[in-house]
């Protein structure tokens, strides 16, 4: 199985890496538009600031390669966000792809913002959650989020319910990180690489 | 909702786990790719690696290690000690650490923090702050807490909030290695005044000590090292000891 890891030097992609290896997957780091077109899986890491990683894209050419892909494509933290219309943060128009605009977390004494550590998933659907409950954790850092709809397969709570994964058709995406979620992450990695 | 978190922190001289206590008088307490490994393993939630000899000796911390680390942890894990420019933290999270930890260089320059949240976001940037009790203040100190800084723990830290840190880690010096609990009200104080995630830190010696920090102290997450690398207290015993007693956990 060839798996494409999207390169475009916007952060942590050491940690998919490394994941997809204990997972015994190889995969290869790449902008290129070729590899990535032919890959049976891609995987689309995030981490940072929504519009430095936008104009990222748009320096690679890549904002208009992604919305082309066919195969099951996974979008993490960040690279799940970008799947949507817009950002509040730094007011980012986004990729596109789900019809969701993406809102800043407001803190208050007991929910601090960045939404940061442990949250459990709730309303599972979808073949990425196959074998998993609603007390399962998984691992969350972020301060944005995308609001509950009907593109949401997961939801989690800070106060209000979020989206924690989304899909629309081949687009994948999770809010947490899967690659840090201990056992529950390495499943639900293994779910998307089975699809 | 998100759970309180447990974090077992390895301070790493010379590649291996060491412990003091108030910052002296170290003791050996293993290699720190097999410490976190076990961690892992028994349920903790996240994990800190400070390399403590770096700032006094002004070497940069060890990458190969992070990388190590990075291969086998599938949990979150944070790296500090003698990171001082954007250029440390770029080559820290490409090894595979998913936050840093600045601390004498914020104080030297705190514009610092601005710069590094810009770059790699708020959420990747830990600000370290060791704070002494002296004369009724909480004072900061720098420079692995051997220099005073004349700057009040409270305000620094909504300063670095401000300039954005995505997360605290406090630790209060006259409390660290103590094991005689933590410092609550310096605790809650921080806790109260910033609207992002503080890592209470120093004095962790028994499981009620986490409860009160928890509670009383408004912990978003506790931080030890002696009681989990002496087998003093084993982590899957204190999380269903905090569960029992009401505290948010991931069991």
């Amino acid at each position: 199985m060839e798996i494409a890891v999207v390169d475009y030097k916007g952060g942590n992609v050491q940690s998919v890496l490394f994941a997809l290896e204990r997972l015994g997957a190889q995969a290869t780091l790449t902008a290129d538009p070729e590899i990535l077109r032919k890959a049976d899986k891609v995987l689309f890491p995030g981490e940072g600031e929504a519009a430095s990683a936008m104009e990222a894209l748009r320096a690679a050419g890549l904002h208009k390669v992604l919305p082309t892909l066919t195969q099951p494509f996974l979008g993490i933290c960040l690279g799940m966000q970008l799947l949507g219309q817009h950002s509040e943060e730094n007011d980012t128009p986004l990729l596109g792809l789900l019809p969701f605009n993406v809102k800043r977390f407001v803190p208050n004494t007991t929910h601090k913002v960045p939404h940061m550590g442990w949250n459990n998933l709730q309303d599972l659907q979808g073949p990425l959650f196959a074998g998993l409950t609603d007390a399962d954790h998984v691992y969350f850092v972020h301060s944005y989020y995308a609001p509950v709809g009907n593109y949401t397969t997961a939801q989690a709570s800070h106060p209000a319910p979020f989206s924690a994964a989304v899909q629309h058709g081949n687009f994948h995406g999770v809010q947490f990180h899967t690659e840090k979620s201990g056992a529950v992450g390495t499943r639900i990695l293994a779910n998307f690489l089975s699809l | 909702m998100v759970k309180k978190r447990l974090i077992p922190c390895l301070d790493v001289r010379d590649g291996r786990t060491v412990k003091g206590i108030q910052f002296e008088g170290l003791r050996d307490a293993g290699d720190p790719i097999s410490l976190a490994a076990r961690y892992a393993q028994e349920g903790a939630d996240e994990l800190v690696f400070l390399d403590i000899t770096a700032t006094n000796q002004r070497r940069q911390p060890l990458t190969h290690l992070v990388r190590d680390v990075a291969r086998v942890l599938d949990i979150p894990f944070t790296v500090g000690g003698g990171i001082s420019t954007v250029a440390d933290v770029e080559a820290l999270l490409m090894s595979g650490a998913d936050k840093v930890s600045i601390n004498s260089a914020a104080l030297a320059r705190p514009g610092l923090i601005s710069e590094l949240a810009r770059r790699f976001g708020s959420q990747c940037v830990v600000v370290a702050v060791d704070a002494r009790l002296v004369e009724q203040e909480w004072q900061v100190m720098t420079r692995a807490g051997t220099v005073a800084t004349g700057r009040q723990a409270v305000d620094w830290c909504r300063e670095a909030a401000d300039l954005g840190a995505g997360e605290l880690l406090l630790t209060s010096m006259s409390h660290d290695g103590t094991k005689a609990g933590f410092a609550l009200e310096l605790t809650r104080a921080v806790s109260e005044a910033v609207p992002v995630p503080v890592i209470a830190s120093g004095g962790a010696g028994q499981p009620s000590d986490f409860t009160a920090v928890f509670k009383a102290g408004g912990a978003d997450a506790a931080l030890a090292a002696s009681i989990f690398h002496f087998n003093e207290t084993a982590l899957p015993a204190l999380k269903q000891y905090l569960h029992a007693e009401g505290i948010a956990i991931r069991l």
